[in-house]
């Protein structure tokens, strides 16, 4: 019953590895090569001594807090957030965040091995937790998440220095190995789900622009971190549901892209490639029901 | 929603079936509830986390300690710019809030330099830009702790290697002549309103264990109208 794996690696897939690692290895290299690519960590950094960068969860957690954030931070926050409405909040997810190659890893390794039993957490819960983090920077007067946020003391760890900071590291990938599947980013990470709501309304989406090619492989739903969201996009045509993939949890990774045989999936705007499906296309798949 | 229950639910209309929508309020209810307890124990946590230990030394301009807290974001753009390497990011497991920069005085202490870069460096104001003035900085102070060991103070020598070392030397930090047992020795004096808490005298004191030490001052002086009467 168990499906065989898609490839596991695609065009995507790679693009990212290497934005990833790209990023991180821009933060390591620069005080060798001493040029100041980019300085500090993911929480606020600069780029090339200039552009200020800050993370706009970790911002708005500040201001929660009762601090009078300063004009670069403010700025940098800015910055980083018009980014994501750009090209989709949670492509911070997939393109950015060290923590995603740990959770992939444990997702890789559960298809590999069939491991299926998971705990059911819900996939809302993660935008609570937001919320209470903001609460709490709030009552607390401090940065709340901060003081436990995996994917800052990873990214800072590699950059500064990791003490025990692998600890946390590694539960959340037992976790997800074992416990849930997708369960840190899918369901628990408030850092996601803040950026998933930052880019309810970002630009860039991905479509299935050719859902009428669509074999009903499944290969995309057994890729796909967040596959709820796929559902409305391949299979709303019947309904007038338009082929782009507007749900703000799809973390623009594009591994659907990777792996569907009929390359049903592409990378387009919110607004474009609505092909409509003919109302021939439509009563076929009435029929099909 | 059950993750195996999406492999077969794919050629289904989207939308929540009425069994879900019945679930809905009490899921709601714990979902609350479990959000609730998410931020009590990260409250919990975080004040626990404000526990910073007496030897770490926050840099220059760094707001009081509570306030830094919802300030610093962590980032170590001041331990870049530090030219002396002064600064470091706490880790996780070290006594100080984790990820925030703090430096030991007697590992590396702050030179003080004079257009501070470690302030300007910081994007949130957790380093208050408006500390201009290196000499105004109030990291923390230095307090005598060598009445056992201290050469000058022993009457050994007059090894004045705190003096030597401070830069608002005759400020901060005097060597005053006193006659104990019958001898004159010198106790090396802090002067509250004008040390800076850089750690110089810390570093450089010769003893094993430093002879004179830098506090944050919420422990060094508590009480303000005490602590000048000993300069
Ligand atoms: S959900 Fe959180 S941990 Fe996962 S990739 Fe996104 S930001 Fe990183
Ligand atoms: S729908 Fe595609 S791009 Fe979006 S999260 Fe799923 S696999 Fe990634
Ligand atoms: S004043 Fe200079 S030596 Fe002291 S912490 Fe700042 S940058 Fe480092
Ligand atoms: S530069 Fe400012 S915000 Fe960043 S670590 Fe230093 S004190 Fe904190
Ligand atoms: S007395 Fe010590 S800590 Fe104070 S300013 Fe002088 S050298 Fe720095």
């Amino acid at each position: 019953m168990d499906k065989i794996v898609p490839a596991p690696f695609g065009k995507w897939l790679i693009l990212r590895r290497l934005c990833q690692f790209g990023i991180l290895a821009l933060f390591l290299a620069s005080p060798w090569l001493g040029v100041w690519l980019l300085k500090g960590n993911l929480a606020s950094s600069l780029v090339l001594e200039r552009l200020p960068l800050t993370d706009p969860f970790i911002a708005l957690q500040s201001l929660a807090a009762g601090h009078d954030l300063a004009a670069t931070a403010v700025l940098g926050a800015l910055i980083v957030a018009g980014f994501y409405l750009l090209v989709g909040g949670r492509a911070y997810c997939a393109w950015v965040c060290p923590i995603n190659p740990v959770t992939d890893a444990a997702a890789a390794l559960r298809r590999a091995f069939g491991l299926r039993a998971t705990w059911k957490l819900r996939r809302q819960t993660r935008y609570w937790i937001a919320a209470a983090v903001v609460v709490a920077s709030a009552v607390t007067g401090t940065i709340a998440w901060e003081v436990i946020n995996p994917i800052t003391m990873l990214h800072r760890g590699l950059v500064f220095g990791m003490g025990a900071a692998w600890v946390v590291v590694l539960a959340i990938f037992l976790f997800d190995l074992f416990a849930a599947k997708h369960g840190w980013c899918g369901h628990l990470c408030p850092v996601g789900a803040f950026y998933g709501v930052l880019g309810s309304a970002s630009l860039l989406r991905v479509s299935a622009v050719r859902r009428d090619a669509c074999t009903h492989c499944g290969d995309c739903f057994h890729i796909c971190p967040e596959p709820q969201v796929i559902n409305p996009a391949l299979y709303g045509g019947a309904s007038g549901v338009s082929p782009v993939i507007t749900d703000r949890d799809c973390i623009n990774c594009g591994r659907c892209l990777d792996v569907c045989g009929e390359d049903v999936f592409q990378f387009t705007t919110r607004f474009g490639a609505g092909h409509a499906p003919s109302s021939k296309q439509k009563n076929e798949r009435a029929n099909q029901k | 929603m059950a993750l195996e229950g999406e492999k077969k639910r794919w050629p289904a209309a989207a939308g929540l079936s009425a069994m879900t929508r019945r679930g809905a309020l009490t899921r709601l209810g714990r979902l609350f509830l479990a959000a609730v307890a998410v931020g009590a124990a990260l409250a919990d946590y975080g004040r626990r986390g404000r526990a910073l230990a007496a030897t770490a030394i926050r840099p220059p301009g760094a707001l009081p300690e509570p306030e830094f807290l919802a300030a610093c974001v962590r980032c170590g753009l001041c331990v870049r710019d530090c030219p002396y390497d002064t600064l470091r990011l706490a880790e996780m497991g070290e006594p100080v809030p984790v990820g925030t920069p703090f430096f030991l005085a007697r590992d590396i202490p702050c030179e003080m330099c004079e257009d501070i870069p470690c302030v300007k460096a910081c994007p949130t104001g957790a380093l208050d830009p408006a500390l201009t003035d290196i000499k105004a900085a109030d990291m923390g102070l230095a307090v005598f702790v060598g009445v056992d060991r201290c050469y000058s103070f022993n009457g050994v020598g007059a090894c004045r290697a705190c003096f030597i070392a401070c830069p608002v030397k005759g400020e901060a930090i005097t060597m005053e002549l006193l006659v104990k047992d019958g001898r004159s020795v010198f106790l090396p004096t802090v002067h509250a309103e004008s040390c800076t808490g850089c750690g110089k005298c810390e570093k450089d004191c010769i003893t094993e264990e430093a002879s004179i030490k830098v506090l944050p001052r919420r422990l060094a002086q508590t009480d303000t109208g005490l602590a000048g009467r000993h300069g």
